[in-house]
């Protein structure tokens, strides 16, 4: 199975990776590689196999909703690459330039 | 013979008979760090006056007459992918090259309360993700046996620096083979533990469905001491099994009787080194001179098991990776942009190619009109892996083979073919998608002189009796008290 270029630049952009015009043309090659490579899942007959998503039978699970101490605010924030005041300091969510 | 030649049982004794101090202990693995780091570049960080600070207040504890944990005074190295307050962690990545923890992994903190001396932290493929460590952003990490060539991984460094008797034991992590492998190929003991065994809590996710936390070490009572000290419950991790834990060190020299080893014929067939498979043909004889029955047995879904894992773990880890935006921590890109450019820019400078290669793949198995086809195919298939597993163990107690298809390869000989790279973890994922315990154990070595693993798998929650059933070999054989010419 090939990938396009297009349909590369379009999982990087859903993935959120912006990757230089080079990059992009060697992970269309790679990607189809291994693309190609897991296809031989298709061989094997599947039907009726209910899908294993974790090796534990676990279900969910809850806990009492209790107080208890967490990350004091310094802390939490000093990993931050910006911060401003008590808060992280990230680029404008909405732009409010424009109309 | 110098203090850093013991193994962590010996330390243990040792300082608790007064033949050795735990700083007397600690001088003797700086030194041994300081000599062969050059060499191996196992550790991405030592801070020797903080485990110097460490050994000293075990002193103060034993002279005080204060009761001591299980690792009183044993330096234990800890991959880098392990939440270390206050010490920089980095997954050997650019983009956590600046991250410092604001609080211990779980694995970490009962480390301390069993009063061990963290050493260091070790190198690594960059998130986990990779089978000889090149793809750690920070440095290459060589194989004490073989400088010219790869530890394996992706917790290369954890596996060099036991071998290269820098750290008598060390934690790593195995998502698809990264403790096993790279033990296989440093010649040590590598133990994956049953998935929940050892809770994930303060692990830097990359597959959350498949990361386990084991221990590296020379010997087998060794890997037994550190798995007991760090395995338990731990209410931060759901997924971490309320049961007990058996003290495996007390039970490690009990042969299993009448013991059944499963030899399943996909493991011995193409792409496997001759040399491999007649060592571990010989190591399964040892067995039957020991008075075990080998038993042929068919995992007859395994050999799509290494597709099934190239499709859950990318995927696992497009949606764990997402969080390193740039926005709370980490790199974040200089370059002026929008919300959603700063994050694609912060991640496209800030991860290595083989993490963005992955993260790709996940993003596209997962995306509208694929995930039928790729990712609940893999989910279906997982299902067979697990089911051939358990109709194995139903006739034998352990299924054995070897660990990696060939010894150690060169530094370079694969790096840029991803898919070469991938088939080295053939044998190991389909533990982890089973997500049953295993473990590699050293069985020989190739006539130029590189370290060979045998792989040892059972039924989920059985490492006691796994223990038991590696120590039988090895306390027959020498294999692991070799040393390499580092």
């Amino acid at each position: 199975m090939s990938l396009t270029l297009d349909q590369v630049r379009k999982v990087a952009q859903l993935a959120r990776l912006e990757l230089a015009e080079d990059d992009l043309a060697r992970m269309q090659h790679q990607l189809s590689a291994i693309l190609d490579y897991v296809a031989q899942l298709q061989q094997l007959d599947t039907e009726g196999v209910e899908p294993l998503a974790h090796p534990l039978p676990v279900q969910n699970v809850f806990r009492d909703d209790e107080l208890a101490p967490s990350l004091p605010v310094d802390e939490a924030l000093k990993n931050a690459p910006a911060r401003s005041g008590d808060y992280f300091a990230v680029p404008a969510v909405f732009d409010t330039t424009g109309e | 013979m110098s203090l850093a030649d013991k193994t962590a049982a010996e330390l243990v004794a040792l300082q608790a008979a007064g033949g050795a101090s735990a700083a007397e202990v600690a001088d003797a693995f700086l030194a041994a760090v300081r000599d062969r780091e050059p060499k191996l570049r196992a550790f991405v960080s030592v801070d020797e006056a903080e485990v110097k600070r460490q050994a000293a207040t075990v002193d103060a504890k034993r002279r005080a007459g204060q009761p001591l944990g299980r690792l009183a005074g044993v330096p234990v190295a800890v991959k880098d992918v392990l939440c270390t307050r206050g010490v920089r962690t980095t997954c050997s990545s650019k983009i956590l090259d600046n991250f410092v923890p604001p609080y211990d992994a779980h694995v970490v903190e009962r480390l301390k309360a069993e009063d061990a001396v963290i050493l260091g932290k070790t190198n690594m493929d960059e998130f986990a993700m990779g089978s000889s460590t090149e793809n750690s952003a920070l440095q290459t990490t060589r194989n004490p046996w073989d400088t010219d060539r790869i530890p394996g991984g992706s917790s290369g460094g954890s596996a060099a620096c036991v071998a290269g008797r820098q750290a008598p034991v060390s934690l790593g992590t195995d998502t698809g083979g990264s403790i096993r492998q790279p033990a296989a190929l440093c010649g040590v003991v590598g133990v994956k533990p049953t998935y929940g065994r050892v809770s994930r809590y303060g692990l830097v996710a990359f597959a959350s469905s498949l990361d386990q936390i084991g221990p590296f070490a020379r010997d087998v009572t060794d890997a037994a001491l550190l798995l007991e000290a760090v395995a338990g419950h731990d209410r931060r991790d759901s997924t971490s099994v309320d049961r007990p834990v058996p003290v495996y060190t007390r039970t490690v020299n009990d042969p299993v009787a009448g013991l059944r080893i499963g030899v399943p014929k996909e493991f011995f067939g193409e792409g496997l080194d001759p040399e491999v498979e007649t060592a571990v043909r010989a190591a399964l004889k040892e067995y039957e001179k020991r008075g075990a029955t080998l038993v042929d047995v068919s995992l007859p879904h395994s050999p799509y098991a290494l597709a099934a894992y190239y499709i859950v773990a990318p995927a696992e880890a497009s949606s764990n990776l997402a969080r390193f935006d740039g926005m709370h921590y980490g790199h974040r890109t200089k370059q002026k942009a929008d919300l959603i450019g700063t994050y694609s820019k912060s991640r496209g400078e800030g991860f290595g190619k083989e993490v963005q290669r992955r993260i790709m793949i996940g993003t596209y198995v997962l995306s509208s009109g694929y995930k039928d086809a790729y990712y609940v195919k893999a989910l279906k298939v997982r299902r067979l892996v697990k089911k051939d597993y358990d109709e194995a163990f139903e006739r034998c107690d352990v299924v054995m083979g070897p660990t990696t298809p060939t010894a150690a390869f060169r530094i370079g000989e694969k790096s840029d073919d991803p898919l070469a790279m991938y088939l080295s973890d053939v044998y190991t994922v389909s533990c982890n998608l089973a997500g049953i315990p295993g473990m590699s154990i050293p069985c020989g070595f190739t006539a130029g002189g590189l370290p060979i693993g045998l792989q040892l798998l059972a039924p989920p929650f059985e490492e006691e009796k796994m223990f038991r059933i590696a120590r039988m070999y090895e306390s027959v054989t020498d294999w692991h008290t070799r040393r390499p010419g580092v």
